[in-house]
């Protein structure tokens, strides 16, 4: 009997890691993105809009306005990598800072980072890979 | 009924070992002198105290150490220009200033280093974002030299100017506690968490020793 239980139990172990091995390409992708994509938060972005992306206060805006961020993020590379100010609605408050840019920020970083910062904060909104950036950021002035 | 009357006894005592008084320690630099005390020589420490100070704040009026009699408060060097440790600063100092919000005996008092673009409308409204009313919590600017020189040499933060520093400024984050004799009581890294909630407590025990 009790070979049987520890038989069973050995076979289910096997079965998670078959299944966990057989992750999709596009899981992966996602998971990369969004991991490096912390990190990148961490050092460019925490200090300001905070670990859980509250913001602080009238001087920085939070990333929890999900309509925001969904309707924008085409928009948002170009806001990482110019800086923004002026006047700007999120959550039903303005804001009228200035954010710095970072210039220096590759496609691969700036899609990173979208991944994070929009599937984080109480968004959902899937990869935005590199391809996507670079159509986006070329887009800027326009 | 007896047994029951011996184990109140027996927790009382053992509560009040347990409210032994905690005491802070007091920092910096000391030397001892001599005073002679009905006719004896007697040695007593003197401890360093912040010196006379005279800064502008968010409403454009003239502070000094004499705004700061009579309570304990917490002193921080920022600029509102700055995005790397400052805010962090801040939104953990909002907490320190929400535990003792309307506490006439608790202040805070964040130096701006920013002399020529930290002009007290610019502090103000800063002060408005972060959602601090009233001069509980001062923001002050004053001469460059006398802000970094207190900095240094009274509350034993190090702030410098760089050019090399993407924000021209390389300074420390403490957050020093200063008690009533304007000695310096705990200094804590204002960025990290556990740390300032370590200083919401101290100010507490600072302020238990004033009761007597």
């Amino acid at each position: 009997m009790k070979r049987i239980i520890t038989l069973s139990l050995l076979l289910l172990v096997c079965i998670t890691i078959i299944f966990n091995a057989c992750q999709s390409q596009a899981e992966l992708d996602y998971a990369r993105y969004y991991v490096n994509g912390k990190g990148l938060y961490e050092a460019h972005c925490q200090n300001c809009h905070g670990e859980d992306g509250k913001g602080l206060g009238q001087l920085y805006p939070p990333l929890t306005d999900s309509l925001f961020l969904k309707r924008n993020r085409t928009k948002l590379g170009c806001i990482i990598k110019n800086g923004l100010s002026g006047k700007i609605e999120i959550n039903g408050q303005e804001f009228d800072g200035q954010m710095p840019a970072e210039t220096q920020m590759t496609n691969m970083e700036i899609a990173q980072l979208v991944t994070y910062i929009t599937n984080s904060f109480g968004n959902k909104n899937g990869l935005y890979d590199v391809n996507a950036a670079a159509a986006d950021i070329k887009n800027c002035d326009k | 009924m007896k047994r029951i009357s011996y184990f109140l006894l027996l927790t009382g005592l053992l509560s009040s070992c347990a409210q032994k008084e905690q005491k802070l320690p007091i920092l910096g630099s000391r030397e001892p002198v001599e005073k002679t005390v009905d006719g004896k020589t007697v040695v007593d420490t003197v401890y360093q105290t912040i010196p006379s100070f005279k800064f502008i704040n968010q409403d454009s009026v003239t502070v000094t150490e004499k705004d700061f009699d009579n309570v304990v408060y917490v002193a921080d060097f920022f600029f509102t220009s700055c995005t790397s440790i400052c805010p962090v600063m801040h939104r953990n100092m909002l907490k320190v200033y929400h535990a003792y919000k309307n506490n006439p005996g608790v202040k805070i008092l964040s130096h701006s280093i920013d002399s020529k673009y930290d002009t007290p409308s610019v502090m103000k409204k800063y002060a408005k974002k972060l959602g601090v009313t009233g001069n509980q919590w001062q923001f002050v600017n004053g001469p460059h030299d006398e802000i970094y020189n207190i900095a240094a040499k009274n509350y034993l933060v190090s702030v410098e100017e760089d050019g090399n520093d993407p924000q021209n400024y390389i300074h420390q984050g403490w957050f020093v506690l200063i008690d009533k004799q304007k000695r310096l009581r705990g200094a804590y890294d204002g960025t990290n968490p556990q740390q300032v909630n370590q200083l919401i407590k101290d100010i507490q025990v600072l302020l238990n020793e004033y009761k007597h």
